[in-house]
């Protein structure tokens, strides 16, 4: 198989890879760019753990192939906080203890910012669906639901 | 295994049909890359479509919408025009997957799949939808409902590929509905669902009806006798359980680990009942 | 350790708080490394082949062409496990279930394994590994396996705990019997009495991180494992024992784990890991697949249950038994008898008797998940009382109370009953606005009770007081959702100083002594002991620092808040010493300072809940929806309260999945159906509402601040509680779990009897 070379912009950096044709995105991203922020928890779609922002639109990045990522922008919770400031979203899990084992939380940060950005100001009912896609098994969702809550009312206020 | 990204329909036509092995076309990958991470597809090509002008786009044309092949369902759920014409086509859609398979989905590969599941058919079917379909042998329309011929099978020959799906102009006092049964309230594959299409006079008598069923055969099912029970009614609650009888009626289903047959054919005459008032309330009737 | 009284009325400065975890930023920025995150130098890539079939003799295995694939660089079948487990019967069964040695025990069984120079190479190489199977009839269901012509799946299991030994083998290796009392007289006098037989189907802990582990092992003898686990100390005796180690030289360092509930509490692929890197003289990664936690890790029983309860008018229950099937997967466990322990543990019961036949059947080998055994036995017992109550005319909620065992109560398992939550919990339930709130159309209110035992078990702690007076906490067992903030707030506590003062981390097997694992809601109740003993060591230490600074007997400094202070008026001109004062000093005071702890937890105090739940159904498809869910569950003391609530929450969301719509599925040809998040369906944010919980603390008498497990026991009410609930609201039993859809429809059209 012949690699397929790749350019494409991560977290607003300059990216360039080789890939195999089958590779998929996250696999791309964690076995060969070290970012493993992004989980891998069923590799079928199925549970949202691999979520990420590609030209401003969620995917589970195990449904993308890395060939695919040419000339894109790709945003990943590596890149969520900026330096030391942590994104809203991320200090309201923090402090909602909107997460246990933390398996989940990257896909549903990035998740949650896609769900803001489209919808800031979403009702109880909005974030559930929105979040459908992200499966936890830890939290059942109460504390996960309220952070967003939060963030959301912290953001808008901003 | 190739990855090709062309940039013209010629170019991806003349790919599949040149390929001598495996080739499968990739727009939203959904389904594809689940099916090579089972093992149970090993393509020698995968032909990207996404890059070739024109399908990641919703054109309103004098008879219409084309909807490009590349188009996701996210993107089409954001389409207002698409939104009040054909209601029941958008929510079809929409419940494809999970937000994020929303974000790379498309309703051509939700019907090239082939799946008796497959949410977005029925509501196409009964809104009467052609496939626009380019082939080594140039271009052709065909209705939706003639393209799948089985689970996982289409009738598509040897290098075509559907560049867009057709949705004519809604017609005055028309509606339509997709209703379907999963047993969460996301994620799942529909167990059985209906779509139904209703146009109605003046009066409010329902003068045109089609109502298909999914995952209630080996295919998408046109219910034939269900417009038939629908035409010249008012949609009056004798109307709905003989529709509810039919449909049960007309179910093919099978058990299997989303439903029983016996569960299938009495929710679908209940999906049938629900949809089809939703579909004459958007029609106009009251 | 027991409880001390004073601190009832004591004001806790951190205990009770909510402040963030220490290991949340990691968490919430993707830098957390979990089970897949972590690679080695040089390291290969592991996969497993598994059998296609239920039940088959392994005639031959030829790996010849997969050793000949380029990038190939081991190929290993059971052959290269040799047996060494010196007639440990239960070792044996997880030697066998990492890889089969004369039988694949069901679909999924592992028969063979490759490690490559990457994951193409290792999947090409499977395909290449030749299994030569003779196919044997195969039996999945828990009764159909219970039948005299059903297949066997050993030969040599005769039932224990029966007179006289049987004289044929069979597919139930023990049955157990629990109970006191004369349960035929009991029943000679009820008035009432029902009787009814449940089935469970078998769920899986879902949890989202699959299995993963990287494993180096030298031609010395020497090995690492990285590896995701609920107990890094369990897995070093096992993987030691299979693999022929030294325990101390092979070193297992814990993953942050993404969610275990009980199912990383086994090795599967770990052995497999080390003897691939054994073989190949290369550290291998190797990470289980969704396909492959679903069809071969450890998932729960399933189970076949029959209850009969008898009431007086008065509503009395005078006498009640069970006998509960649980299928255990292809190996023996003790499911049946946990379910035969708690199946009545919440009641106060004169004549009791409860049997239990553990199960053979051709799936995975059955594994812990959380409160291991009693949800399926508290639906079918927490299902007949409500329908006695009903046929008493009594309220539910009064019912469990006038029934409800307190100080003192023989438990139906035997012990005698310290302090206990369950009335509480009930007289809570019965004062909850919930109870009180209106319900409309097809809508129901349901309530159920649940016990768990609660485990202790031996833990070691070190707590070390830097120079700068900061001070590191390890502990070794692993932290799986929050306790190393729970422990830093115990050591903050105890030291007087403030919680972001203390880092907790969890230490690996080298640099800590033995730690059971995280399971029987230990984590937090034994850990908190030790820690609290280890800060009260290095508190003795600070004291003598502090005596010797001062150059006055060590009996006459006292510690407080955070400082040394010199007992008495003579003293008085001494001021006092803070933490920071005498840690700064220590160098030249006699060096490092540092308490540890090494002990057995006992005492671990057993937990009991009840929950309420408002369910509505749709009559004419049978689809649910929960509309409120309420927990109140005893948890002693709650050291951080976020957290607890957390685990009361998670609990009652597995068991609502469960409830509802979890449930393996096996075709005919005994391969799971549904190996997937698809088809196996866990819960998703929109099935469920907000969940709210009531924490009641009961101190637990042998924990020096009355903290209890609560892990658990959310888990085991919510199943009866929604069958009940469904059961008021359209008016059918649902005696089948889950109560799926077609379930409940095809109830509502018979009338509830299926």
């Amino acid at each position: 198989m012949a690699g397929v070379a790749v350019s494409t912009t991560i977290n607003g950096d300059n990216v360039e890879y080789l890939c195999q044709p089958d590779e998929t995105l996250l696999e791309v991203l964690r076995d060969r760019l070290g970012l493993t922020g992004t989980k891998e928890g069923c590799g079928t779609g199925d549970c949202g753990a691999c979520s990420i922002i590609l030209d401003s639109r969620l995917v589970c990045s195990c449904l993308v192939l890395g060939a695919e990522a040419e000339g894109r922008r790709v945003e990943t919770i590596e890149g969520m906080a900026h330096g030391e400031r942590l994104h809203p979203l991320q200090q309201k899990f923090l402090e909602h203890a909107a997460l246990q084992c933390g398996i989940c939380t990257p896909g549903f940060l990035i998740a949650a910012k896609d769900l803001l950005a489209k919808n800031p100001d979403p009702t109880e009912e909005e974030i559930r669906f929105g979040l459908a896609g992200n499966l936890c098994r830890c939290t059942g969702y109460d504390k996960i639901v309220r952070a967003v809550q939060d963030a959301a009312s912290v953001m808008k206020a901003a | 295994m190739r990855y090709i990204r062309p940039l013209s329909m010629e170019d991806a036509v003349g790919l599949i049909a040149g390929s001598t092995g495996t080739a499968a076309i990739l727009a939203g990958g959904s389904d594809l890359l689940v099916r090579m991470k089972g093992g149970f597809i090993e393509p020698d090509l995968i032909v990207d479509i996404k890059a070739i002008e024109g399908l990641s786009e919703i054109r309103e044309t004098a008879e219409g919408f084309s909807i490009g092949a590349a188009v996701s369902c996210a993107v089409l759920g954001e389409n207002t025009a698409l939104q009040e014409g054909w209601p029941g086509v958008v929510e079809a859609a929409r419940l494809i997957g999970s937000k994020q398979i929303q974000g790379r989905c498309t309703i051509v590969g939700n019907l090239c799949n082939a799946s008796p599941a497959a949410d977005s058919v029925p509501a196409l079917v009964v809104a009467g939808a052609q496939a626009s379909i380019v082939g080594p042998k140039g271009r052709r329309t065909a209705p939706v409902e003639t393209l799948p011929v089985g689970p996982g099978k289409t009738s598509l020959a040897k290098g075509e590929i559907i560049e867009a799906i057709l949705l004519a102009n809604r017609l005055p006092r028309s509606g339509d509905a997709y209703l379907r049964f999963i047993p969460r309230t996301e994620m799942d594959i529909a167990v059985v669902s209906t779509g139904v299409n209703l146009r109605l006079d003046e009066e409010g008598v329902i003068v045109g009806a089609r109502l298909a069923l999914g995952a209630a055969a080996p295919t998408v099912l046109l219910v034939e006798d269900a417009a038939e029970v629908l035409i010249g009614s008012k949609l009056d609650e004798g109307t709905l359980e003989k529709l509810a009888k039919v449909c049960s009626g007309a179910c093919r289903p099978i058990d299997d680990k989303r439903g029983t047959v016996e569960f299938r054919r009495k929710v679908a005459g209940v999906l049938a009942r629900r949809a089809a008032t939703t579909a004459y309330i958007r029609a106009g009737g009251k | 350790m027991g409880f001390d009284p004073s601190y009832l009325h004591r004001n806790f400065t951190s205990i009770g708080t909510r402040p963030i975890r220490p290991d949340g930023i990691d968490k919430v920025t993707g830098r957390a490394r979990y089970g897949a995150d972590f690679n080695m130098a040089g390291q290969l890539v592991g996969r497993i082949l598994r059998s296609p079939h239920a039940h088959a003799t392994i005639r031959k295995i030829d790996t010849s062409k997969a050793e000949k694939l380029a990038g190939v660089k081991a190929v290993i079948t059971a052959a290269d496990l040799p047996d060494l487990t010196d007639g440990d019967s239960a070792m044996y069964d997880i030697l066998d279930n990492c890889m089969a040695r004369k039988k694949a025990l069901y679909d999924g069984h592992a028969v063979a394994a490759v490690a490559a120079v990457d994951a193409r190479t290792a999947k090409q190489a499977l395909k290449l590994v030749k299994v030569d199977y003779e196919v044997l009839p195969h039996v999945t269901d828990v009764d159909e396996a219970m039948k005299d012509a059903a297949p066997l799946l050993h030969a040599g299991v005769f039932t224990e705990g029966v007179e006289p030994r049987p004289g044929k083998p069979s597919n139930v290796p023990k049955r157990t019997q629990y109970g006191h009392g004369d349960v035929e007289s009991g029943f000679g006098q009820a008035d009432f009495i029902v009787e009814r037989s449940f089935k469970t189907e078998q769920t899986h802990q879902g949890y989202i991180e699959p299995h993963a582990c990287v494993a180096n092992l030298s031609p010395d003898g020497t090995a690492d494992l990285w590896v995701c686990t609920q107990g890094h100390f369990v897995y070093r005796q096992h993987c030691a024992q299979l693999l022929g180690l030294d325990v101390s030289k092979l070193r297992v360092t814990s993953s942050e784990i993404g969610g275990g509930f009980g199912g990383k509490t086994h090795v599967w692929a770990e052995p497999v890991a080390l003897a691939l890197s054994r073989k190949a003289g290369r550290p291998v990664k190797l990470v289980m697949t969704r396909d492959e936690v679903f069809r071969a890790s450890g998932p729960t029983s399933a189970t076949s249950i029959d209850v009969r309860i008898g009431a007086r008018k008065d509503g009395t229950i005078i006498a009640a038994e069970a006998t509960l099937r649980y299928s255990s997967g292809a190996y023996g466990g003790m499911w049946a008898e946990l379910g035969a322990m708690t199946a009545f543990a919440c009641y106060r019961l004169e004549n009791v008797r409860t049997v239990g036949y553990e199960v053979l059947v051709n799936r995975p080998k059955t594994a812990a998940y959380r409160a291991p055994s009693a949800p399926m036995a508290a639906f079918a017992v927490e299902s007949v009382v409500d329908e006695l109550a009903k046929q008493i005319g009594i309220d539910a909620v009064e019912f469990r109370i006038k029934n409800a065992a307190q100080e003192g109560t023989r438990s139906s398992y035997g012990p005698i009953y310290g302090p206990i939550g369950i009335g509480p919990t009930l007289e809570a339930v019965k004062n909850h606005p919930h109870m009180k709130a209106p319900l409309g159309e097809n809508q129901g209110r349901g309530m159920a009770c649940g016990f768990w035992f609660n485990f202790g078990g031996q833990t070691c702690t070190d707590l070390n007081i830097g120079m700068d007076g900061t001070v590191s906490l390890a502990v070794g067992t692993v932290d799986v959702g929050g306790s190393r903030a729970s422990l830093s707030l115990v050591a903050a506590e105890e030291l007087g100083i403030d919680y972001g003062q203390v880092k907790a981390v969890v230490a690996d097997t080298s640099s800590l002594g033995y730690n059971d694992m995280t399971d029987g809601s230990r984590g937090t109740f034994s850990s908190s002991m030790a820690t609290i003993s280890a800060a009260r060591n290095a508190i003795s230490v600070l004291r003598e620092r502090a005596a010797q600074m001062w150059d006055i007997p060590v009996d006459e400094v006292a510690w407080e808040k955070g400082h040394a202070i010199a007992k008495g008026e003579k003293h008085g001109n001494l001021g006092r010493l803070w933490l920071k004062e005498i840690a700064a000093a220590s160098a030249k005071t006699g060096g490092p300072i540092a308490g540890h702890s090494e002990l057995v937890a006992d005492g671990a105090g057993v937990s009991f809940a009840t929950h309420i739940c408002d369910i509505e159904v749709d009559p004419e498809t049978g689809a649910t929806k929960v509309l409120r869910y309420t927990v109140v569950q005893d948890a002693g003391k709650a050291v951080h309260p976020t957290y607890v609530e957390g685990q009361y929450q998670g609990g009652a969301a597995q068991g609502i999945g469960w409830a509802l719509n979890e449930e393996y599925i096996y075709g005919k040809d005994g391969r799971l159906q549904n190996p997937g998040f698809l088809d196996y369906r866990i819960p998703v944010c929109s099935d469920l509402p907000m969940i709210e919980t009531q924490i009641l603390e009961i101190p637990n008498p042998n924990h020096p601040y009355g903290v209890r497990g609560v892990g658990e026991t959310s888990i085991v009410p919510p199943l009866a509680a929604i069958a009940n609930a469904v059961s008021n609201a359209v008016g059918v039993r649902m005696t089948h779990i889950p109560m799926s859809p077609p379930r409940i429809l095809a109830a509502l059209e018979t009338g509830g009897k299926v």
